[in-house]
């Protein structure tokens, strides 16, 4: 069968890449379908205009605040793609790193212990969190290859560890009249991520060079997992842990590695997140951030690729922080997290609509060669 | 519905994928009561065609009919409808699920209220059981019963079904001689009260001695059907092959030379039970010559070669390659210092499946300064080296170097290994079961790369189950049994049966290895 006569829409269809991205976007669709739904449900005259106000975020507000929002949420998707990342990370070795939540966590005490309570400066503090995020990481990945205890069991475990360990850390650091920490710009403004002007440009002064650095880091990530000998290393491992041990690879030091790796990033993403001082953190707190376990979806609406991770992490926090416009005189103050929640929910079926795309394309196919057939029967006769 | 003899047919068979034709225009008839052969070599659409026939492909022209009747089979529970059943080459059995509660699963007699009722199920499983000779222990957990048990527990689930089209596909692959044996046996038993078989093989002297007539498919096409009796195997497998075959490998005396492995007192332990695996082992392997390790499968022989690969540690003794120790050294070590190993199991160890074709070729060699430089894979060389390998060694494949390994027939999966490790030029080259599942074609070559490196003065280890390519293939042959050697032999002054007195335990002597 000769394929040269394919034209070019036919040839996207079939590249892997773009099926992937059909299915994210198809995946989105269903999602803002089905929160709309669920508006209309509860009470049909907003609903309207408050899913306008999700898909729009800031272009919600007045255009003069549009780059100050907009820069906000690029502030709080940086430590979501970083999440993203340590998810896909430890995902390519083959192993599902929903610890990534509680690497965040531990990610976030160190950093802000560092800053608040050492009084280091922000590089200092950023490597202390990727440092301790690491470390859970690594308690994962030793207790993979060394007791072959399944990630995801040490994963949940280690993310309620993290989080009360935190809460008593950080305790020594709060505000003594409220349950946040104490703000980083005002106790130690050394500790706040330089911005080079980027505040000036948004209006906004949380916008620092995290976001430029988190793009970077993906890009890294992608190069690493692509293009060199060590991704090749990890992605066999992964795949095959027998043939690369087979092939004299350390299998046993790749996995605790990756979970460094991925822990790293995840604790990146909590540094890079409160040394902007957009917001403290609550000792309170009684449930592990859902930061990791967004990466999770993030993750996979960017089809398992860092580049991708880059727009759907945007996607997810845009809809989230849009999230908050939603009018709160025909809905409860929750409806924000449920319309985003589902929409996060539906985008865990991309793997879903990649495969309904593939029956699709194949059935058009069967459709094309029968309609084929019979038409050389007719005209033989 | 009697007016045929034909139990199936497949008329006119045509299945196209993308840039391939995987059957065109085959036609196949299988009389009742016949075992009918399908033979063909790897990638020759022998396993597209039994899809077809079990409704997981449409063929895009031809027919199938059942008793003469045109059917359309949608998928495989039609194909379960029409009692056509299938053995297959890796076996579909819940490992930690009774031998009974296996041929039940799907088909589960119950009573009120969705009680199971496995008395009853029991009593026709036992009563098939006996009446075909497949002894089978009903309550054995699939984990703990050898491979010719789960064999006959996958027939017996046919039979259960009431199953009267029976396909086989290349059962004998994973079987001991004994067990071989056996099964052909029961094959004849099953077509003698009135089964129809198609027996997907392409070893030919179990379809000489087993099948009535036999089919054949070469590269997707039709080639004829013959009856076995009116035949011989150069006949046969010239008609896979479309070319005459050598049975008997070609080679000069063996002029073995320096040591290049030394094996002393090794023991290794075993995974499975208490005791060790493999028990005070010493032998030498020479540069030129070809040592085979002979034994019915269990016997030690992996873990033998997990021990000097590498991949298990000694419990004790001692290795040594070209005079170096390499007792404690780690696996790359003994990769780089000239060891190759063409591992027992493809798919366990010899390949990353969802890696490309080139990705695998450099397995091996992917942090040489050629493929990797300042930590960078560099991608052009890879393609370059897994070119010329792939048209030096004859790899097939769909797209060339980027075809996922997965996607390849084994015989190429197996090829692709074997450039990979001849070509990093060993000292020493450990060759497990090279030739396992392999039609005649592949194992003909394959052998000849094996003789063409003892003749470039390699030393080769062989180990091998199946008797004809240790007779053939070997300078010297050491019998293993229970993890100790209990015999050394020329290959030229024993014969097969004496081997096999020596592999069942039944005699011993004292080795020098």
């Amino acid at each position: 069968m000769k394929q040269e006569n394919k034209s070019f829409g036919r040839k996207l269809l079939e590249n892997d890449g773009f099926q992937t991205l059909l299915a994210s976007i198809l995946c989105i669709l269903g999602g803002l379908l089905v929160g709309f739904i669920v508006l209309l449900l509860i009470e049909p005259s907003g609903a309207v205009s408050s899913m306008g106000a999700v898909i729009k975020n800031f272009f919600h507000y007045p255009q003069a605040l549009w780059f100050k929002y907009f820069g906000q949420t690029l502030v709080r998707t940086v430590p979501l793609l970083m999440c993203a990342l340590s998810v896909l990370f430890a995902y390519k070795v083959g192993m599902f790193n929903i610890g990534a939540a509680g690497q965040y966590v531990a990610g976030a005490c160190a950093t802000l212990y560092f800053a608040l309570g050492l009084k280091m400066p922000w590089i200092v503090c950023i490597l202390a969190g990727m440092a301790a995020g690491a470390l859970l990481g690594a308690i994962s990945g030793a207790l993979k290859t060394y007791c072959n205890v399944n990630v995801v069991i040490s994963g949940i475990m280690l993310n309620w560890i993290g989080l009360y360990a935190t809460n008593t850390i950080l305790a020594t650091v709060k505000n003594p009249t409220s349950p946040y920490t104490l703000p980083v710009a005002s106790v130690n403004p050394g500790a706040v991520i330089p911005s080079l002007g980027l505040d000036k440009l948004f209006n906004e002064k949380t916008v620092t060079l995290a976001v430029p650095l988190a793009i970077i880091v993906a890009v890294l990530i992608w190069v690493v997992l692509n293009k060199t000998m060590f991704g090749y290393e990890l992605k066999a491992t992964g795949n095959n842990f027998n043939a690369a041990r087979y092939a004299g690879m350390k299998e046993n030091r790749n996995i605790i590695l990756t979970m460094v790796i991925a822990g790293a990033l995840a604790g990146l993403g909590a540094a890079l997140f409160y040394l902007t001082g957009i917001e403290d953190w609550e000792t309170t707190m009684s449930a592990v951030p859902g930061m990791g376990f967004n990466g999770i979806a993030v993750a996979f609406l960017g089809g398992l690729d860092p580049l991708g991770s880059i727009l759907a992490a945007y996607f997810i926090q845009h809809i989230t922080s849009g999230g908050g416009g939603v009018d709160l005189s025909y809905y409860s103050s929750q409806i924000s997290s449920l319309i985003s929640s589902l929409i996060i929910f539906l985008c865990a079926f991309v793997g879903f609509f990649k495969m309904f795309i593939l029956k699709r394309i194949r059935l058009s196919d069967e459709k094309k060669a029968e309609a084929a057939k019979s038409a050389k029967g007719g005209a033989g006769k | 519905m009697d007016n045929t003899p034909y139990a199936i047919e497949m008329l006119h068979i045509t299945k196209r994928f993308p840039g391939i034709i995987a059957n065109d225009n085959v036609t196949i008839q299988l009389r009742r009561g016949e075992i009918h052969a399908l033979l063909g070599e790897n990638g020759a659409g022998k396993s597209t065609l039994m899809s077809v026939l079990f409704g997981l492909y449409q063929p895009e022209e031809g027919v199938i009919k059942k008793d003469g009747k045109e059917v359309k089979i949608n998928n495989p529970n039609d194909a379960n409808d029409l009692g056509i059943g299938m053995v297959h080459q890796h076996f579909k059995l819940v490992e930690c699920f009774s031998v009974l509660d296996n041929i039940i699963l799907g088909v589960e007699p119950t009573g009120a209220m969705g009680v199971l009722q496995k008395e009853q199920a029991r009593q026709k499983v036992m009563a098939l059981s006996e009446k075909y000779g497949l002894s089978v222990n009903p309550d054995a957990l699939i984990e703990d019963i050898s491979v010719g048990m789960q064999q006959r527990t996958e027939i017996l689930k046919m039979l259960y079904r009431d199953n009267e089209i029976l396909i086989f596909d290349e059962p004998t692959a994973v079987l001991t001689p004994q067990e071989i044996e056996e099964l052909l046996h029961i094959m004849k038993n099953l077509a003698a009260e009135g089964k129809s078989i198609l027996f997907i093989s392409h070893k030919l002297n179990e379809i000489m001695s087993v099948a009535d007539r036999c089919s054949i498919l070469r590269k997707g096409k039709y080639i004829g059907t013959v009856d076995i009796a009116k035949t011989d195997k150069a006949e046969l497998s010239r008609m896979m092959v479309g070319r005459d075959v050598e049975f008997v490998v070609q080679k000069k005396p063996p002029q073995p030379k320096d040591v290049v492995l030394d094996v002393k007192d090794m023991t290794v332990a075993s995974k499975v039970h208490k005791n060790n695996a493999v028990k005070n082992v010493s032998f030498k392997v020479r540069a030129g010559e070809i040592v085979c390790i002979a034994g019915i499968d269990g016997n030690g022989q992996t873990e033998l070669v997990y021990g000097i690969s590498g991949l298990e540690p000694l419990v004790s003794g001692s290795l040594s390659l070209c005079g170096q120790d390499i007792t404690k050294a780690p696996i790359r070590k003994r990769s780089t210092m000239g060891m190759s190993h063409i591992p027992e199991d493809r798919h366990k160890h010899g390949l990353v499946l969802d890696y490309t074709l080139e990705d695998n070729i450099v397995l091996q060699r992917y942090f040489e300064p050629e493929f990797t430089k300042s930590g960078f894979l560099r991608r052009k060389n890879i393609r370059t080296y897994a070119e010329r390998l792939i048209e030096q060694y004859d790899v097939r494949s769909g797209q060339g170097p980027i075809t996922i390994a997965r996607s390849m027939s084994g015989g190429n999966q197996q090829k692709a290994i074997i450039a990979r490790e001849i070509d990093k030029d060993p000292k020493l080259l450990i060759a497990v079961q090279p030739t396992r599942g392999l039609d005649v074609g592949a194992i003909e070559y394959i052998h000849s790369q094996i003789v063409a490196q003892r003749d470039a003065g390699k030393g080769v280890l062989l180990v091998s189950l199946e008797l004809d390519e240790v007779m053939n293939l070997s300078d010297r042959i050491l019998v293993m049994y229970e993890g100790e050697l209990v015999g050394e032999f020329d290959p030229k002054t024993t014969t097969v049966e004496e081997l096999g007195l020596y592999m069942a335990g039944g005699k011993r002597k004292e080795v020098h290895g």
